[in-house]
């Protein structure tokens, strides 16, 4: 079986199964959304002062939510020791790897999009005409994240204190992502919005470091 | 055992020397006088930091080549060196900083970078703690200190373009930069001294990790051993 193939088979397993409940989706949504009504404690929520922390706060929102969601990703396999007949079955490793990848992906994708507009609305931050670019930023960022989150998550699912773990291997990891991702969000939050391509620039590097090195040592993480 | 105790003291003479050339022979620099000093340890540390981190990046890819136990072990123990000098520069930065900068720690690339290093480094150390069977724990942690090293610059460019406050590289740093001559002599000591040093405590910590894995074995072994006959009995029974 090709590559695609499986890994398009196992991306529609992990949708069903994350479908079929929505669980993850309605908690990951709901902790983002806690997360940005305190944050409207922490700061005065004005129009101003939005557009001067909006950015971070929304990306910090995402990486938590993010570093937590991310979690059950391959704990989930272990329940029932899925994780065997996934490794017996004759795929290759970066199949399952990047099946999960995207799943996560479009999880993730799916929590910003219902984030994204109740954030514009609480902390009147318009979103008119910046919307394309703003999907571009979103989604070079969450690439990041999903790629590099699924990989330590297939890392800390092994561990004791996972779930305390995976925040703690990812979120460092993440720092150059964050700059990127805020500094562009940051230059779309502005009167004359216009999109700063060194921030792109960087946050498509860290995808395609992390893609790279996760293609390349996906053997290790898969196995046994 | 000789040639041990013999680069013990070896180094033990050096840092001696190192020290006092610093303190005593070393001119006074222009501006900073006698806190300036602390260059001679602080700069060290760092060179000594950063070769540590590329011996743990060398032993994490070969270990996953390989799945010899004594890369393992080299990458655990220049970790843990790793994070020891880490901690080093980022407490003899702070003390070096408030007099001359005015305050203690400024957000700058340089100074983020190894601050999100020591943090990784940790985490690595961390990992290694909370995953139990041997094997698992050489493949990710290994893993783990791949990306964590290919982050590195990431970090690194990503702060340099947002902020930075850290002095341009006062060596090989362009046409207006360049040490004193006596300033240049007893840093290279230093560097000397504090290289030894890691190297030594480096060798030590690689055979005690070694010694460990090894004792480590040898008790799920007995642990085996101990197991069999009641488990047959219960069997039987």
């Amino acid at each position: 079986m090709s590559a695609a193939r499986a890994a398009g088979i196992l991306l529609a397993k992990e949708l069903r199964v994350e479908f079929r409940t929505r669980e993850l989706l309605s908690a990951t949504i709901v902790f983002a959304l806690v997360v940005v009504v305190l944050f409207s404690f922490a700061f005065d929520p004005t129009a101003a002062e939005s557009r001067r922390y909006g950015p971070g706060l929304l990306w910090i929102s995402f990486l938590f939510a993010g570093s937590l969601m991310l979690n059950p990703s391959f704990a989930r396999e272990r329940t029932n020791d899925t994780m065997d007949a996934l490794r017996m079955a004759p795929i290759s490793p970066f199949a399952i790897l990047s099946a999960k990848m995207l799943a996560n992906f479009i999880f993730m994708s799916l929590v910003e999009v219902v984030l994204v507009p109740v954030f514009s609305v609480l902390y009147n931050v318009s979103l008119s005409g910046i919307v394309c670019r703003l999907v571009l930023v979103l989604a070079l960022g969450t690439v990041g994240l999903t790629v590099a989150g699924t990989v330590f998550s297939a890392i800390s699912s092994h561990a004791r204190l996972r779930e305390l773990l995976l925040p703690l291997l990812l979120l460092p990891i993440l720092t150059p992502l964050l700059i990127g991702a805020v500094e562009a969000t940051a230059s779309l939050f502005v009167d004359q919005p216009e999109l700063d391509r060194t921030w792109l620039a960087l946050l498509a590097g860290f995808d395609i470091v992390f893609l790279t090195a996760s293609w390349l040592l996906c053997d290790y993480l898969i196995e046994e | 055992m000789k040639a041990r105790y013999a680069s013990t003291i070896a180094v033990a003479v050096l840092i001696f020397f190192a020290g006092y050339a610093a303190l005593f022979i070393a001119p006074d620099e222009k501006t900073m006088h006698a806190i300036q000093r602390i260059f001679y340890f602080h700069l060290p540390s760092w060179i000594a930091m950063f070769t540590a981190l590329s011996v743990v990046f060398v032993a994490n890819i070969a270990y996953l080549a390989t799945r010899r136990s004594k890369w393992d072990s080299l990458g655990v123990s220049a970790a843990e060196l790793a994070v020891v000098c880490c901690t080093i520069g980022l407490a003899t930065g702070p003390l070096w900083a408030k007099p001359v900068w005015g305050i203690w720690w400024t957000w700058d690339a340089r100074l983020t970078t190894t601050f999100i290093l020591w943090l990784l480094y940790i985490s690595y150390l961390l990992l290694r703690g909370l995953l139990d069977d041997p094997e698992k724990k050489a493949v990710f942690s290994a893993v783990f200190g791949i990306f964590a090293f290919l982050d590195a610059p990431l970090v690194y460019v990503s702060n340099r373009l947002w902020r930075t406050q850290h002095p341009q590289p006062v060596i090989l740093g362009g046409n207006n930069s360049g040490l004193d001559p006596m300033i240049g002599k007893v840093l290279l000591l230093c560097v000397i001294a504090v290289m030894g040093l890691m190297i030594l405590v480096l060798l030590d910590r690689y055979r005690l990790e070694q010694l460990r894995q090894e004792f480590d074995e040898l008790r799920l072994e007995q642990e085996a051993l101990a197991l069999e006959p009641s488990s047959i009995g219960r069997e039987r029974s």
